[in-house]
């Protein structure tokens, strides 16, 4: 194998998007994204059976596109990597099922990895096809998306990554998902939020910043909770509707907004302090949005932090970062997994690889 | 020569071949587990087959009826490989491997395949018997009925646990070389996908 810059395709399932990447190295060659979000909009949220089904239909598709986008055969490819957890199970067995079997296909060798850690992978990548660059570690890296939010310590891409903390209920683009049907705003709710709060007051109502008083800070300083906040909102909003007042929507949603923000920023800056770790990685499809980026920006620059956010492309779920993180452990010298891994909705981060 | 694949049971995977009959089957009975068993089960058949993927016609893959999570497993499995072997699909009506093994064993007339679709409820499929080739002759389904609705509750009825690829890559094979039609690509799901659209947001204050 190939071990100086090997070429991978990396196959993503583990939510709602299908990802197929290649990379060699650290150059990012193509990044296919297939999204099923359409499907779920009358639901208000992931149906895991409607994304595991299109991901079926997807993969191949998405396969194919990936291949003649990077002008690559399979045949040269000089492995295969694939997302084995955490996420929606049914929907990552589809995505380990199809990485197996063309793995096996080809002759080639096969590495199963945690998604996770595929966020941080990412940042190996220039989104424009550039040469990229390695990780700068150590790192703290704040994930955060509609299924996962992720505080975690890495000190090494492929082998030491510590779970600082993470939402002990709703994930945080959930939660947008949540308010936004509350003040009845179309899925998915983040850019529709986003929308709503240009026009609004940031403090105009002061909602709950989760797990953020001294008594819970002892226990989950780096964990996150976000079912409270969506519930003081609905109580609000709630309260206003009965007394028969027009509802402030952009103040709402300003403040809504605000809540999350404040309090992603503030446990991630505690932990690059507490730590002595002078970087902030962000990745995950909430990093769409701008004022996360933008009080992330403000609140690192007063604290002496480096901020690094790869382009959006690559922070939401998709297969380059799972091929650029296998392409990391293959440099660094790991062996292959094996055949015989499964889908692993709890797989912990501290796995980077599966065997 | 072809690799068959079907997942709407157990995981079985067979090589098969027109004239040299089934060169290798490796199946797992288990009704879960299809993600962590399928590369294994496709690495070993084509080993205990010694053949090479480049030797093969086509990929045959059972589209079920089966419950969806292990159903899809297979079936991307088989598109995969055939995609990356650069050969063509074949699809085919699970239930009517089970037909095929069994007319081809003996049995004749009319015949209910039924397994189990979990909740209660079985999937089942109406044959009327084999033609003047072997092939079965499906005349209804395949359905899903309630444990007792099954439809054609006058046929002699055959129970199965799982579904053979080796069976799936002969009837494949039949088909192919008779110039039959093989089954649309969809997955035989049966079922949607177990929910309803949101009704908007409960109250949370009394
Ligand atoms: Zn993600």
């Amino acid at each position: 194998m190939n071990r100086e810059e090997p070429l991978v395709l990396g196959i993503e399932t583990s939510c709602d998007e299908t990802g197929v990447g290649i990379v060699r190295g650290t150059r990012l060659l193509s990044n296919t994204i297939a999204s099923s979000m359409e499907e779920h909009a009358r639901y208000g949220g992931v149906v895991p059976e409607v994304a595991a089904r299109a991901h079926l239909e997807a993969m191949g598709p998405a396969i194919e596109a990936a291949l003649a986008e990077a002008s690559v055969r399979p045949d040269e490819l000089d492995a295969i990597a694939v997302t084995s957890g955490p996420g929606l199970a049914g929907a990552l067995m589809v995505g380990v099922g199809a990485a197996k079997a063309m793995a096996v296909a080809l002759g080639k060798p096969l590495y199963a990895v945690n998604h996770l850690v595929g966020h941080v992978g990412a940042d190996v990548l220039d989104a424009g096809g550039g040469p990229g660059h390695p990780v700068e570690v150590p790192t703290i890296a704040l994930l955060v998306s509609g299924g996962h939010t992720s505080l975690l310590h890495v000190r090494d891409l492929t082998g030491d990554v510590e779970l600082l903390g993470e939402t002990i209920d709703d994930a945080a683009g959930e939660a947008f998902d949540k308010v936004a049907r509350i003040l009845g705003l179309p899925y998915p709710g983040g850019p529709q939020i986003d929308r709503a709060a240009a026009a609004g007051a940031p403090n105009a109502i002061r909602f709950p910043r989760g797990l953020s008083l001294p008594k819970d800070m002892a226990k989950h300083r780096y964990d996150f909770s976000f079912s409270g906040l969506k519930t003081a909102v609905a109580r609000w909003v709630e309260q206003k509707t009965d007394a028969g007042e027009q509802l402030p929507v952009a103040d709402v949603a300003a403040s809504f907004r605000e809540a999350v923000v404040d309090v992603l920023v503030t446990k991630a800056v505690n932990a690059c302090l507490d730590r002595g770790v002078p970087r902030l990685l962000l990745g995950g499809g909430v990093v769409a949005n701008a004022r996360l980026r933008e009080v992330a920006a403000e609140r690192c620059a007063e604290a002496g932090i480096a901020l690094r956010i790869p382009a959006l492309s690559l922070c939401t779920d998709n297969g380059a970062m799972i091929a650029a993180l296998a392409a990391q452990l293959i440099m660094a010298g790991h062996e292959p997994s094996t055949l015989d891994f499964g889908a692993d909705s709890t797989l912990p981060v501290t796995d980077v690889q599966v065997r | 020569m072809l690799l068959a694949i079907d997942t709407s049971a157990g995981s079985s995977v067979a090589v098969v071949d027109y004239d040299r009959g089934v060169l290798a089957e490796a199946s797992d009975l288990g009704t879960r587990g299809h993600a962590e068993r399928i590369g294994r089960l496709i690495s070993d058949a084509l080993e205990q087959a010694g053949v090479a993927p480049a030797e093969l016609s086509a990929v045959a893959v059972g589209m079920g009826p089966g419950p969806f999570t292990g159903l899809r497993v297979g079936i991307v499995a088989a598109r995969t490989f055939a995609l990356a072997a650069g050969k063509p699909v074949v699809n085919l009506v699970s239930h009517d491997a089970i037909a095929f093994a069994a007319y081809r064993d003996g049995r004749e007339g009319p015949l209910l395949v039924v397994t189990d679709a979990r909740r209660k409820e079985l999937y089942w499929s109406f044959y009327d018997g084999a033609d003047e080739l072997g092939l079965p002759v499906r005349v209804d389904g395949p359905g899903l009925a309630k444990l007792d609705e099954l439809p054609h509750p006058d046929a002699a009825r055959l129970d199965a646990a799982s579904v053979s690829a080796a069976a799936l890559g002969l009837l494949a094979e039949h088909t192919w070389k008779n110039k039959r039609p093989f089954a649309a690509g969809e997955a035989l799901y049966l079922r949607s996908p177990d929910v309803t659209p949101s009704a908007g947001p409960k109250r949370v204050t009394g």
